[in-house]
C-alpha cells in the first residue's frame, strides 16, 4: 500500500486524472440486436404478451379445426363456465405466487367452505347469505392459519400448504360426513347458494352470474395489486423481501393479508363451485389445487415472485380452457387433454427462462 | 452548504454501551455530526463501526448512552422510528426492489394517495405526482442519464442503482443521510458519480455518515473523519490535517492520538 504514503490531495487529483481520460463506456459490447432479440425484450417488458399470443393462436387454430360450431357464441361461453372456478381460485393462487409462496390448499379450503356453506344453510336452515358469510369466514380463517404457519413457525409455504391441505381435506370430509348434498335439496331450501350458476343470455352467449362473479373479482384484484399501495408492497415482498423490510414493509404482515385474502376468494370460489356443479360434494374440485398452479403459470406469473399479472392468470386460465374444449370437439381423447396441458405448462416455463436469460 | 462546526451537532452520542454476552461492541462511544460535514466514519473489521451505525439508524438499541437529535435526547427501537425522525440509510445492499421500477422504488413504503374520495376511501396511488417528484429529485441531483422513470430498477447498473437508492434517502431525508459503503460493489468511473452525488447531497444541505473502507474515497469527500477502533472513538481528524497512513496508523493503533477533540469533548 504505498498510495497511502502520499498526500491525500495529490493522490485524489491523480485519481481524478485517470477517470477523466478513462473511455466513458464503463463496460461497451458490441450489440447489434437480431429480431429474436427485440421479440424476446418485448416479451420481457409485456409479461402478458406470451400468454396473449399463445391465447389467440389457440382460438385461431381451433376455429380452423373444429370450424364454426369452436367460435359459436354459446361454446366461447361455455368454455367461460368451464374456466370460471379455476380463474376465481387462480386469482388466490396468483396472490399468493406472487409473494414468492405457493398454496396447495386453496383447493381443499374451497371444498371445506362450500361444505360449510351447504350444511349451514340446508342442514340448519340457517339464512342462506349467512352461511355464504360464515363459510367466508372460515376460508379466511384457513388462510390465516396458512399464513401463521409460514409467518411465525417460518415454514416453507409449500410444506405449510402442504400439510393444511390434508388437515383442510380431512375436516372436510368429517364435517360432511363424506355425505353429499342434493342439489334438489339446495334449490329448495337455499337456491341463493346456486346464483353463481344461473345464467343469462347474451347475444347468444349464455353467462353465468359465476363468470361475471369471478371477472369482478379480478377486476378489484386487479385494483388493489396496481393502484393500492398494498399491491406495490405484495409485489416487493415477493421481489427481495430483505430489500422490502428495510423499505419500512411490514413484509409479514403483508404475507398475512394475502394468505387471508386467498382464503375469502377460495370461499367466493366455493359459492362458484355450488352453482356449478348444483351439489355440494366433498370430493369436488379435486384438481382445482394443480389447474390453478397451472393457470397462474402459464399467464406468465414467476414461481420465484415479484413479477406477474393478475390478468395473465385469466390469460392463462382461458388457454386451458380453450385447449381442453377445442381438443374435446376435435373428438382428441381425453387423455391427450391432458399430455396438452402438461406441454403448455413446461413450455410456459421454457419460454419464461428463455426470456428472462435473453435480458439479464 | 458549508460545515458548521460552531453549531449544535445535528446527531450525537453520549457514552454509547452495547454489549453481546462479554463482548462489548460499543464501549462508552462519543460520535458527533455537524450540519452541513460529509463526516466518514472508519474503522477495522470488528472495531465495533457498523454497531454504531445500527445504534445511529435505529438498527440497534443500545445498553446505555444517549442519542440526541438536534441537541434533544432521542431514541429509537426500529429503523422505521429513526426514518420518521428524518434519519435515512442508503444500505449495502441498496433495499430497492429489481422488479419495480424507479417511481416505486423511491416512494416504496411511502405510497402517495390521490387527494379526495379516491384517496381517502379508495386508496388509490397517486402515481403521476409520485412520478413527478421522482423525476424532479433525479434531475436535481444530475441523475437524469436515467431515461425513463417507469423503468424498472433491474434494467439500471450498479451506480444507476446506487443513485435510485441516494435520491430515496435525499427525498425523505430531513435530518441526516448514512450510508454505507456506497462505492463497495462499483467501477471506477460509477464510483466518481456516486462520490459526486454524495457532494451533491450534502450541498444542498443534508449532512451525510459515510462508512467506507476506501481511503481514496474517504478523504476525497468528507469534511472529518471518525476513527473508530475499539469500540470507540480514536479520533477524528480532516483530511487536511492527516495522510491516509495517519488514518491507517490510528486505525489500527500504531499511532497514538493526543490533543484530538475527544478529551475537547
Amino acid at each position: 500500500m504505498s498510495s497511502t504514503d502520499t498526500k491525500p490531495s495529490t493522490a485524489v487529483l491523480d485519481h481524478d486524472k485517470v477517470a477523466d481520460q478513462a473511455s466513458s463506456y464503463v463496460a461497451k459490447f458490441e450489440r447489434k440486436e437480431t429480431l429474436v432479440q427485440r421479440f424476446q425484450k418485448f416479451l420481457h417488458h409485456y409479461p402478458i404478451a406470451a400468454p396473449s399470443i399463445v391465447l389467440i393462436l389457440a382460438i385461431v387454430g381451433f376455429s380452423m379445426i373444429v370450424g364454426g360450431r369452436f367460435l359459436h357464441p354459446f361454446n366461447l361461453s361455455l368454455i367461460l363456465q368451464q374456466v370460471t372456478i379455476i380463474g376465481v381460485i387462480g386469482v388466490a393462487q396468483t396472490l399468493i405466487i406472487l409473494t414468492a409462496g405457493i398454496d396447495l390448499s386453496v383447493g381443499a379450503i374451497m371444498v371445506l367452505t362450500s361444505v360449510v356453506m351447504g350444511r349451514m344453510a340446508v342442514n340448519y336452515g340457517i339464512d342462506p347469505s349467512l352461511s355464504i358469510l360464515i363459510g367466508i369466514a372460515v376460508g379466511a380463517l384457513a388462510g390465516f392459519i396458512n399464513g401463521l404457519l409460514i409467518t411465525r413457525l417460518k415454514i416453507p409455504p409449500f410444506i405449510a400448504t402442504l400439510g393444511s391441505w390434508n388437515v383442510f381435506f380431512a375436516l372436510n370430509l368429517w364435517y360432511s360426513k363424506s355425505e353429499t348434498i342434493r342439489s334438489q335439496d339446495i334449490s329448495s331450501i337455499a337456491p341463493l347458494l346456486q346464483w353463481t350458476g344461473q345464467t343469462i343470455d347474451f347475444f347468444g352467449a349464455r353467462l353465468t352470474y359465476g363468470s361475471l362473479l369471478m371477472l369482478g373479482i379480478f377486476f378489484l384484484i386487479w385494483y388493489a395489486l396496481n393502484w393500492t399501495a398494498w399491491g406495490r408492497h405484495v409485489y416487493a415482498t415477493g421481489d427481495d423481501p430483505e430489500a422490502a423490510k428495510l423499505a419500512g414493509i411490514r413484509t409479514n404482515r403483508i404475507l398475512m393479508s394475502v394468505y387471508v385474502l386467498a382464503g375469502v376468494v377460495c370461499a367466493i370460489g366455493a359459492w362458484v363451485l355450488i352453482g356449478r356443479i348444483g351439489s355440494v360434494s366433498p370430493q369436488a374440485g379435486t384438481m382445482t389445487n394443480l389447474d390453478s398452479i397451472t393457470a397462474v403459470v402459464i399467464g406468465g406469473c414467476s414461481l420465484f415472485g415479484g413479477r406477474g399479472s393478475i390478468y395473465g392468470t385469466l390469460i392463462g386460465a382461458l388457454v386451458v380452457g380453450v385447449f381442453r374444449n377445442g381438443l374435446a370437439l376435435a373428438g382428441v381423447d381425453v387423455l391427450w387433454q391432458e399430455f396438452t396441458v402438461g406441454i403448455l405448462i413446461i413450455s410456459a416455463v421454457a419460454i419464461d427462462q428463455w426470456i428472462r436469460r435473453g435480458t439479464a | 452548504m458549508v460545515a458548521q462546526y460552531d453549531k449544535t451537532p445535528v446527531l450525537q452520542t453520549k457514552n454509547l454501551v452495547k454489549r453481546y454476552g462479554s463482548v462489548t461492541a460499543i464501549d462508552h462511544a462519543d460520535f458527533e455530526l455537524y450540519p452541513g460535514e460529509i463526516l466518514a466514519v472508519i474503522g477495522d473489521n470488528g472495531a465495533g463501526k457498523s454497531s454504531l451505525i445500527k445504534a445511529l439508524s435505529g438498527a440497534l438499541i443500545p445498553d446505555e448512552g444517549e442519542i440526541f437529535l438536534d441537541g434533544k435526547p432521542v431514541s429509537f427501537s426500529s429503523p422505521m422510528e429513526a426514518r420518521a425522525l428524518g434519519i435515512e440509510t442508503v444500505y449495502q445492499n441498496l433495499a430497492v426492489s429489481p422488479a419495480l421500477n424507479i417511481a416505486d422504488n423511491l416512494f416504496l413504503g411511502r405510497e402517495l394517495l390521490k387527494p379526495g374520495i379516491l384517496g381517502s376511501v379508495f386508496r388509490m396511488l397517486d402515481k403521476k405526482e409520485m412520478e413527478k417528484r421522482a423525476r424532479n429529485k433525479m434531475a436535481e441531483l444530475g441523475l437524469m442519464t436515467i431515461q425513463n422513470i417507469s423503468q424498472a430498477v433491474e434494467s439500471l447498473s450498479g451506480g444507476q442503482r446506487q443513485g435510485v437508492a441516494v435520491a430515496r434517502s435525499a427525498l425523505f431525508g430531513s435530518k441526516v443521510v448514512i450510508m454505507d459503503e456506497p462505492t463497495a460493489a462499483l467501477g471506477v468511473k460509477e464510483s466518481r458519480r456516486v462520490l459526486n452525488l454524495i457532494k451533491e447531497v450534502r450541498d444542498r444541505g443534508l449532512p451525510i455518515i459515510l462508512i467506507s473502507h476506501n481511503m481514496p474515497h474517504v478523504f476525497e469527500v468528507a469534511d472529518r473523519i471518525h476513527i473508530h477502533r475499539l469500540g470507540k472513538r480514536a479520533a477524528t481528524v480532516t483530511p487536511q490535517t492527516h495522510t491516509m497512513s495517519d488514518a491507517v496508523a490510528i486505525m489500527t493503533g500504531a499511532m497514538e492520538v493526543s490533543g484530538s477533540e475527544e478529551e475537547a469533548a
